[in-house]
């Protein structure tokens, strides 16, 4: 299909094609933005810098990963930035001395861990439930969710941060492999898999269709209710593991731990290219999306301009990248 | 015409449109066409589908600007397009899916706008007593505090009929009010019906049911093909007249006259299901498609029918028949109740649209836009929908492979398209319809059925997709044809009519056209 898009292509102006590849049309705002961050700070553009920039973006990057899948399948998770929190408070409870706001049982970090993805798995197979068979509005149910298992991970340890956690279970948000932290390759590696997934395989092709219109989806003999349920599994299931890379590097649980980060996920996805009505959308502009705000973050931060300024920095690039799709005449703002 | 006598004297026709023309892209809707009411007369407007009706509604009410002709109500040239409120007092339209606010009172819906034009606040007691007033007044015995949501259809029209009148509407326009009643609700539709006429309100009624028709109104105005071909008072009328303004004199099926049309005159069942006279496979084949005593409650019930290779089947009724439910139910979209359906040897389960898929069965359904197409996706994808599973290994989609397969499917039935990696929503309407049936044709489908292929499609493509279904039939699969136009009932062997969820009777080719039509609107000729 590429080689005929790009013949197809260049009969058209090059706003087309830019618009048609949510990645190019970040292209030129990310090459810009790196032009800034040299000019401005002579350690921006150091190996170092790199490695932050990539480590602190690595858990939004599964998060958007996450949200991406469900958004282009047409649907909604809020909860995911919850289960960010409850997985690994369940994981760390399990390990966790008694005297220190753990369970006292002290598990093996080892099927903590897996605990901690099963967490993810069952909180996504109940979603699933409540929104593809009960037939609920997907926003209610997991902001219900998201209420819900945030409340869980507060009164677990009733508010506490469980910390000093084995290092088995804090490994891989902790370890580097040949001088790259093993949260970004794991991060990297999964998108690459999720990218050739949704672009090559069937069922990747199908979450498309469903996402684009499910009534032909399910005349095309599409599964579409069972693909869907299995979308939010995989999704809860990435954010367990994002939760478990964010504790591993922070050596703790917070019971706040992933509070408000569904709104950078959001704002990810949705510069990325990704269509909040379902169906569009690549995971490689999800990506750019991601490397986008890590990249102002750290510009920001290292001009120490005051990290509250952050936030509006966001909310205002959000806007920008909305009113530029619009001009641009892209199909992807909402319609 | 009768109403004229019961007139007053400066008779002052409640509507006089006269020669309206509408055209839309490349079809002419409308061309020329007059219509008048006179006070307390009750008209038919009949055609069949595309005909023009609703396009002439869309002007009678406002919605649509025609390119020529005019519209006067009582003596007063209509008002703009751009001026909806001052429609809603001369002209109102009650359509199938009555226009109400469910979850509003009944009072509430009537002033809905009323109180949006008058008043600052709203006083209940006033709208209350004012809806009880009005409802009293046109006989509606209707509780005004009731939600409207949990009107009956038939209560939900009467308040809607209401609310024209309340509006200052001497003009109604019933757009098939009945398909969605029962026998009692109809008739007292028509009591209330005939207490407006009597009271000097013009309505104009839209009806398939043409015994209705006859027993309700006093003149018809019959289109076709945008064009009116017949404007008389019923009195002077045989349903065989009507039929055949509707449908256009002479024989468009050659040698009308066959052996089901030749027992005119007979009920429902009468033309036992025969033997096909010489079959290209011999009798004791088994049949590609059997069905058998197919009940789906509440849809169609008991539907036998089978379509050997080679065959193409038409299946045909009104709206609300069970024609496209029995369609869906084929092709997996819908479970039954009971019954079974062979393709084969393999029994299908209902429910299931891949396995129906695998088994050999391509789906063509009924809206493209709402179930046929991914518009955001490439042609080469929707193409390719249903056969991602043959397209690679471990469920992976060779692009290559993929794009080998529509590239075939693109030239088999000529879609016009740069490459197939172009969006198909780029494409015309008709090149559209030739990616969904390239879908159902992806797997080489062994049963091919369609709902409605060719509806507003241009001439030449729907020329295109006739002629590759024939071909899909000529190379040995059996085709079910679930239609109402003739057009494309006229490529079948056979044509099985279904009139309340059940087959009625069965026409050999070559059928006459005329008596499909009555025995589709269940008169006797």
């Amino acid at each position: 299909m590429s080689s005929s898009a790009l013949s197809a292509s260049t009969h058209r102006p090059l706003r087309a094609l830019l618009v048609k590849r949510g990645t190019m049309a970040l292209a030129p705002a990310l090459v810009a933005l790196i032009i800034v961050g040299a000019v401005t700070n002579e350690a921006f553009l150091l190996p170092a810098n790199w490695i932050t920039i990539l480590q602190q973006s690595s858990v939004l990057a599964l998060l958007v990963l996450a949200e991406s899948l469900v958004l282009i399948s047409g649907k909604f998770d809020l909860s995911l930035e919850s289960t960010v929190g409850l997985a690994p408070m369940i994981g760390a409870w399990l390990v966790s001395d008694a005297s220190l706001g753990g369970s006292g049982l002290l598990w093996n970090p080892f099927v903590a861990i897996a605990v901690t993805l099963l967490v993810g798995v069952v909180i996504g197979v109940i979603n699933g439930f409540l929104i593809m068979r009960l037939r609920l509005n997907a926003f209610i149910v997991t902001l219900s969710m998201l209420i819900l298992l945030r409340g869980i991970t507060l009164g677990l340890t009733s508010g506490k941060t469980l910390y000093d956690l084995p290092t088995a279970f804090t490994y891989l948000g902790s370890a580097v492999w040949l001088g790259i932290p093993a949260s970004v390759w794991i991060s990297g590696a999964l998108f690459a898999v999720g990218g050739g997934f949704m672009r090559y395989h069937r069922y990747g092709r199908a979450i498309y269709a469903i996402g684009g219109n499910a009534e032909a989806a399910r005349a095309a003999g599409i599964r579409v209710e069972r693909l869907t349920w299995v979308v939010f599994v995989v999704a809860s299931l990435l954010s367990a593991l994002a939760g478990l890379l964010l504790s591993g590097r922070l050596g703790a649980v917070t019971a706040q731990q992933g509070s408000n980060l569904i709104f950078t996920t959001f704002a990810a996805a949705v510069i990325g290219g990704i269509s909040l009505n379902g169906g569009k959308g690549s995971l490689l502009g999800a990506v750019a999306g991601v490397l986008l705000l890590g990249i102002v973050t750290n510009i920001l931060t290292l001009s120490q301009i005051a990290s509250f300024w952050i936030d509006a920095t966001f909310g205002a690039i959000i806007l920008v990248a909305q009113c530029l799709n619009r001009l641009t005449g892209g199909e992807r703002s909402q319609d | 015409m009768r109403s004229d006598s019961e007139t007053p004297i400066p008779a002052k026709s409640a509507v006089l449109a006269r020669n309206l023309w509408k055209r839309f892209g490349a079809t002419q809707a409308l061309s020329g066409v007059g219509l008048e009411l006179q006070p307390g007369e009750i008209r038919a407007l009949v055609g069949r589908n595309g005909a023009g009706k609703s396009t002439l509604v869309s002007l009678l009410t406002g919605l649509v600007k025609p390119d020529e002709g005019e519209i006067i109500f009582q003596g007063e040239a209509a008002p703009r397009t751009s001026e909806p409120d001052l429609w809603q007092r001369r002209v109102a339209c009650v359509y199938q899916h009555p226009k109400i606010v469910p979850a509003l009172s009944c009072a509430e819906n009537l002033f809905l706008s009323e109180c949006m034009r008058r008043r600052r606040l709203v006083s209940w007691r006033a709208m209350r007593r004012e809806a009880h007033e009005v409802l009293e007044k046109w006989g509606v015995d209707i509780d005004v505090d009731a939600a409207a949501g949990t009107l009956s259809v038939g209560q939900r029209q009467l308040l809607e009929i209401a609310r024209a009148l309340m509006r200052g509407s001497r003009f109604v326009i019933l757009d098939e009010p009945t398909a969605r009643l029962n026998g009692k609700e109809v008739e007292h539709l028509f009591a209330h019906l005939q207490t407006l006429q009597a009271n000097g309100v013009a309505i104009l009624f839209i009806s398939h049911y043409l015994e209705e028709i006859f027993s309700l109104c006093q003149t018809v105005t019959v289109l076709r093909d945008g064009q009116k071909t017949l404007d008389s008072a019923l009195q002077d009328l045989t349903p065989e007249m009507l039929i055949e303004a509707m449908v256009g004199p002479g024989t468009r099926v050659s040698g009308a006259s066959s052996k089901a049309a030749a027992s005119p005159g007979s009920g429902p069942e009468s033309t036992p299901i025969q033997a096909r006279a010489a079959p290209p496979d011999s009798p004791a084949d088994p049949a590609q498609l059997e069905v058998r005593d197919l009940t789906c409650r509440g849809l169609f019930e008991d539907v036998s029918f089978e379509a050997h290779a080679g065959e193409c089947v038409g299946i045909t009724g009104l709206v609300g028949s069970g024609k496209e439910a029995l369609g869906e139910a084929l092709a997996g979209l819908k479970t039954w109740n009971a019954g079974s359906v062979h393709l084969g040897t393999h029994s299908l389960p209902g429910g299931d649209v891949a396995f129906h898929n695998r088994a050999g069965i391509g789906f063509v359904p009924q809206d493209r836009h709402r179930e046929g197409l991914v518009l955001g996706l490439s042609v080469a994808e929707n193409a390719t929908l249903a056969v991602t599973d043959c397209l690679g290994s471990l469920g992976f989609v060779r692009p290559s492979a993929r794009e080998r397969l529509a590239t075939r499917m693109i030239q088999l039935l000529g879609i016009k398209v740069a490459s197939p990696a172009e969006p198909v929503s780029a494409l015309s309407g008709g090149n559209q319809q030739k990616v969904v049936l390239a879908r159902a044709l992806a797997r080489e489908p062994r049963v091919l059925v369609l709902i409605q292929p060719t509806s507003g499609v241009d001439v030449a493509s729907k020329e295109t997709l006739l002629s590759c279904v024939r071909q899909v039939a000529a190379a040995g699969a059996a085709v079910v044809m679930i239609s109402d136009e003739l057009d494309e009932l006229e490529l079948c062997d056979r044509v099985l009519v279904i009139r309340s969820g059940h087959l009625t009777r069965e026409f050999e080719r070559p059928f006459s056209p005329r008596e499909l039509v009555a025995e589709i609107e269940g008169v006797t000729l």
